[in-house]
Order: structure tokens, then sequence, then C-alpha cells
């Protein structure tokens, strides 16, 4: 019951988004426009300065999860779907599962595109090491997700939602984008440093536990009024 | 409860009263002289910090498990005590770092993290000003979601500072530190019940106001 | 899980030093039309909200038969249909694909895909929009709408039917579509509530009628004629 709803609501936003692409493609753009403006600002005399690769990768993740968290609940707001889902005879959780599904998927695709772009921009050689660095984006990115996606969703009747996110979001998800830029970086140094890395991820795998769950455990209390 | 606050402020008074006095008599501690003194007032602030966190997480998931408005209000007076004794520590700190090394702000992890959380508690603060009906829900979840993530910061402000040490250690206290220090750390942690009973009480008069106005509602059916 | 009624014993629910629903007791029985009337901000889209388990009373007590809100869990959400005035549903989708989600989320799809596309088929030519079956509810009117979400609250055969504002938009033929609809579920056992400004429509349908104002419950009795008049000597105004 409880990963058949997830599913439904994951196919549900899947329909709803192939009819325009709408969120995907502005988000996409977004992103790239994000990785232009840090390079613009970052390069000197065609030299980025060290590490810039890895701390622009999580940086335009950041910004780009966190409008995309922001659009993809303000579709449940139009008709105020997101009280017809509270209602249906699922375990209110599922909901939260089905809805961070749809925002990893989203950012997955995100960073299919922007690993390959930062790495043409910056000659990092992230595409060199993706064994670690897959791991490492998929747990920083579950990590940003789990707490953006709770937070996207008890702040859909607030008034002020649209500041009130990267308000909340931000600072409980530093350590993620500490843990995400050492990492990465950690893993661009020739030789890579790959212990570092594996401290790295391995905290970013905690972090997305304790999150996860904590996320999970208080979905329900926080949506009904 | 009511009760204590008179003793208690007289005593609390009367610690931060004594205090210049202990504080000069301390030892001078060697590299840093007259400068480091401010230490006495730095690291209990950072106590009473830690203490609001802990009571504001604690008291954040009783109110949005049980619905006890007893503990949103606890929660709020918390969370407002640690962006103040937060704010304290981060002036006093970087007037040492200036002083004692020449720079204001060098990322010292221990610093570092108490801006994070203090960024996450006013978060909160925020969240129950401006976040419409239902903000009180909205800011509990802030609140278990910031102490939870204190470990986080932890871990990972330490690791990221400690791979490019630089001279932030505390010094080792010498003899006679100890009594001063744990004389102000005490005056700090009287300072902060005294506020956090005084902020909880005010709290629950406000809700007892918003009680009458309900049943004068309810006697003008 | 299964009732045949509901109780609400004192429930109050206040928003800070608004209160918008004051001590309210009533009992709904099956085969009821209930009509909950009352002027704007009297408290009645609270009291669905209360009803539907999506807000929690500050006081008092809500029973399905014998089992709480929080008793019954996912199982009593089951036997609840809502349809309030925002419609819940996706303008992106289509009438087809809006239907379907919801019935795959209550559980109609687990059988077997032919009677599940024949629900569906029902369903929307109960709402009259075969035709339009294929089409964006973005592209509806607001009568289209209408009956697409009244059809999808009702698509599980709910006990406890939940409506606010049903009549917004609809043609004089819809309504009477919709007056036989609300008929026969109370015909067959449903608990259907109704919250509405129009009298008129609410004259002739409902067989007990609550009149609420400033979340007060002011009366609570059987349906009569002069529905108009009642209002106005109990709730006063224009």
């Amino acid at each position: 019951m409880f990963l058949r709803t997830a599913l439904l609501v994951l196919r549900k936003d899947f329909a709803i988004e192939i009819k325009s692409y709408e969120i995907l493609s502005t988000t996409l753009f977004f992103a790239v426009g994000c990785v232009l403006v840090f390079a613009f600002a970052l390069v000197k005399e065609g030299q980025a300065p060290p590490d810039s690769a890895a701390a622009i990768l999580w940086i335009a993740l950041l910004f780009s999860g966190t409008l995309a968290l922001g659009r993809t609940f303000e579709r449940e707001r139009y008709g105020e779907t997101i009280r017809a889902l509270l209602l249906a005879p699922a375990p209110r959780p599922a909901l939260y599962v089905g809805k961070l599904l749809g925002i990893l998927c989203l950012l997955g695709l995100t960073e299919v595109l922007l690993v390959p772009l930062i790495a043409l921009l910056f000659s990092a050689p992230l595409l060199e090491r993706l064994a670690l660095l897959l791991p490492l984006l998929a747990c920083g990115t579950i990590g940003f997700a789990a707490v953006g996606t709770l937070f996207a969703a008890m702040l859909m009747r607030a008034r002020t939602r649209d500041v009130m996110l990267p308000i909340l979001l931000y600072p409980i998800t530093i350590p993620v984008i500490i843990a995400g830029v050492r990492g990465t970086s950690a893993l661009l140094a020739t030789p890579p440093d790959e212990p570092t890395t594996i401290m790295w991820l391995t905290i970013l795998l905690c972090f997305d536990v304790v999150f996860v769950t904590l996320s999970l455990w208080t979905f329900e209390p926080l949506m009904t009024e | 409860m009511k009760k204590l606050f008179v003793p208690l402020a007289v005593l609390t008074a009367a610690m931060f009263a004594y205090a210049p006095i202990a504080i000069a008599n301390a030892p001078y501690e060697s590299t840093m002289l007259l400068i480091q003194k401010i230490f006495y007032f730095h690291v209990p602030s950072w106590m009473a910090m830690y203490a609001g966190i802990a009571i504001c997480g604690a008291a954040s998931v009783v109110y949005l498990f049980k619905s006890r408005p007893a503990a949103d209000r606890l929660a709020v007076a918390a969370a407002e005590l640690i962006v103040l004794f937060g704010a304290i520590g981060l002036v006093t700190g970087p007037l040492w770092g200036r002083k004692a090394w020449g720079v204001w702000w060098q990322w010292d992890a221990r610093l570092t993290m108490a801006l994070l959380l203090e960024l996450v508690f006013i978060a909160y603060l925020l969240v129950r000003a401006y976040g419409g009906p239902g903000s009180d829900k909205l800011a509990a979840a802030v609140g278990i979601f910031g102490t939870a993530v204190s470990p986080f910061v932890y871990v990972s402000v330490n690791i990221w500072r400690t791979v490019h040490p630089l001279n932030t250690v505390v010094p080792t206290l010498r003899a006679g530190m100890f009594g001063p220090f744990w004389f102000c750390s005490v005056a700090f942690l009287l300072l902060f019940t005294l506020l956090i009973m005084l902020r909880t009480s005010l709290a629950n008069e406000q809700a007892r106001l918003d009680e009458l106005y309900l049943a004068e509602d309810d006697g003008a059916a | 899980m299964d009732f045949d009624s509901v109780r609400l014993t004192d429930v109050s629910r206040h928003f800070g030093r608004r209160r918008a629903l004051s001590k309210l007791s009533l009992t709904l029985n099956a085969g009821d039309i209930v009509g909950l009337l009352g002027p704007n901000g009297a408290g009645k889209s609270t009291l669905i909200g209360v009803l539907a388990t999506l807000v929690t009373a500050s006081s008092g007590d809500v029973r399905y038969g014998q089992r709480t809100a929080r008793e019954g869990g996912s199982g009593l959400r089951q036997r609840i249909g809502l349809l309030a005035h925002e419609l819940h549903l996706y303008a992106e989708l289509t009438a087809r694909q809006n239907i379907a989600f919801f019935a795959s989320l209550y559980g109609a799809d687990a059988d077997n895909p032919d009677r599940f596309e024949k629900a569906i088929d029902a369903a929307l030519e109960r709402a009259g929009l075969t035709d339009r079956a294929g089409d964006q509810v973005l592209s509806f009117s607001r009568g289209m709408r209408q009956r697409l979400g009244l059809e999808r609250a009702l698509l599980h055969h709910p006990r406890l039917v939940l409506l606010d504002e049903p009549f917004t938009g609809l043609d004089d033929r819809s309504v009477g579509t919709v007056s036989m609809r609300l008929r026969e579920l109370a015909a067959g056992g449903a608990i259907v509530l109704l919250a509405t400004h129009d009298l008129d429509l609410a004259d002739g349908l409902v067989t007990r009628v609550a009149l609420m104002r400033d979340g007060r419950l002011l009366s609570d009795e059987p349906a009569a004629t002069g529905l108009r008049a009642r209002y106005r000597s109990l709730v006063g105004g224009t």
C-alpha cells in the first residue's frame, strides 16, 4: 500500500510533466545559467580558481533544487489537490516518498546535464571519477531533497512560502554542501584522495538516514492543520 | 514557579556583580594576557546556547506530536534565548580573535558551527513571525531539524576546518582559572534559566489572555 | 471499517484568538442529507475539514461509529469523500487521467483492468463528460469541473459525503442530476453533508438543516418548508 501509493504519486507527476516538460526544461536551463554566472564571476585570464568546479556543481544543484521544490508543490496547491491526496486511504508518509522520488528524478536529470558541462567548462576530471562521484552525488541529493521535500510540503499553506523555503532549507543543508563539495574536490585532486571522499560519503549517508527518517516521522503531523 | 523569580534574579544579579572581580583576580593566560579574559563570558554563553538548543528540540518534538501548547511556548522561549546567547558568543568571539590573532573572522570551527545554528534558529523565529497561520507547527519542525542537524554541523565543520589547522585551540586552563570559569558558567546558566522562565511565563500570560477572549466570545452567545 | 453515524461532541477549534468552531455538537446518521447553512465565516468549511480528518479539533470529540479519526486511520479515509470549493483536480491532466489517478489511489485498480476502465467510463458518463474525456481539465468551464470533481469524490462509494458548495456553476439540468444523485446516495445509506448558500436549492433537497453562525450551531432540525424565513429569523441579515 505504501509503496504503491508513492509510485502512483510519482507516475501522476510524470504524467503531468510530460505534457509540457515545463519544470524540467526551466530547471535545466536555470542550472546552466547558474553555472555560467559563476563562471563569469570566477574565471580570470581563462582560469578558474582551484576547486571551483566542485563548488559550482553543488551550488548550482542547491539553487536549481530549491526552485524545483517550490514549483512541484505549487502544482498541488492549485486546485488544493494536496487535500485530496491527504484524504486518500494510504499512509500519509507515502505521499512524501512519492514527491521525494519525483524531485530525485528531476535533480538526477539536472546532474546528468551539469556534470559533463562543468567537466567541460572547468577542465575538471569529473567524468573519469564517476565510480565515487555518482554515490557522492546520489547521497548528497537525497539528503538535500529529503529535507527540501518536507519543508516545501509544510510551507505550502504559508503566505511567504517562496522565500521561506531557502531561509529554512539552506542552514540545515549546509553539512550536505560541505560534505559534497569537500568530497568532490578531494576526488578531483591529482591523484584522487579517495579515503577522504569515502569519509564524506559516509557522513552524507548518515545524514540521509537520519533526515529521511525524521521527515517520514514528522510529515503527517505537519500536514494536518 | 513564580516564587523562584525574585530569589533567582537576585542570585543571578549578585553573581554577575561579583563576576568581574573573580575574573580580574584570575591569573593571566601566558600568551594572550588580558585579552583571554573575554573567554569567561564567551564560553559560558555557548553553554547557554546549547542548553537552549536541547530544550527547543525536545519541546518541539512534544509540541508536534502531543500538541501541548505549553511545549510550544517553551520552544519559542528557548529559541529566542538561543539567538540571544548565540549573538553574545558571536560578538565576543571575533572581538577576542581580532585582539588575539589580528583577524575578525577566520572560519574557526566552533564559531562557524555557532553561526550555522544561530541561522537555523533565526529562521525558526522568522517562520513564526511570517509563516502565517499554522506557523507554530512549521517552527516546531525547524526546531526539531535544527537540533537534529547539530551533530552533523559539528562533524562536518570540524573536519572542514582541521584539514588546515589554524591557531584556534582554546588555551588549556591553568589552575587558578577553573574557579572563575565555573563561576561564570553557573552565572550564565542561571541567567538562562531566569530568562526562559520569564519568557515562558509571558507566553503563558498571552495564552491565558487568548483563552479569556475566547471564553468571553462563548459567554456572549 | 464502516460506520453508520458520525457524532461530534463539543467540538471546538480556534486559531489564536479567533474561534472557528465553538462547542459544536451534532450527530449525522445514514440516510440523512444535512444542509449546513450559514453566512460567510460561520465555520462551515472548518467543520467540513474536521469531519474529513484534515483539521484536528482543539477540543471535543469526533466519532465515526465508535471510533475516532486516529483510531480509524487510513481505513477510515476510504469511507470519506470530499468535494471542497477548490475541486481537487489536476488542471494539466485530462478528465480521464484525473479519474484514473484517484480511482487507483482508492484501490479500484487492484482487481482487473477491464472493470477499472469500465468504472472510469461510468464515472465520466455520470459527469456528462464522456466526449471531453481526453481534454485537459484546464479547458473546462467551472460547471464541467464541478461535475467532474463530484464524480471524483464519489468514485469509491464513500459512506460520509462532504460537499462544500456543490452547485456552484451548474446549469439547471446539472443541478437536477446532482440533486438526484445525492438523494440516491442517501437512500443507499450514505451520510451526506452539504454546505451551501443557495437556500432555494437546499429547500427541496435536504432532510435536515444545521444552521451555523460565528462557529456556533444555532439549530439542528428536520427540514420543513419556509427554509428561507427560518434562516433569516435565526441568522439574521438581509
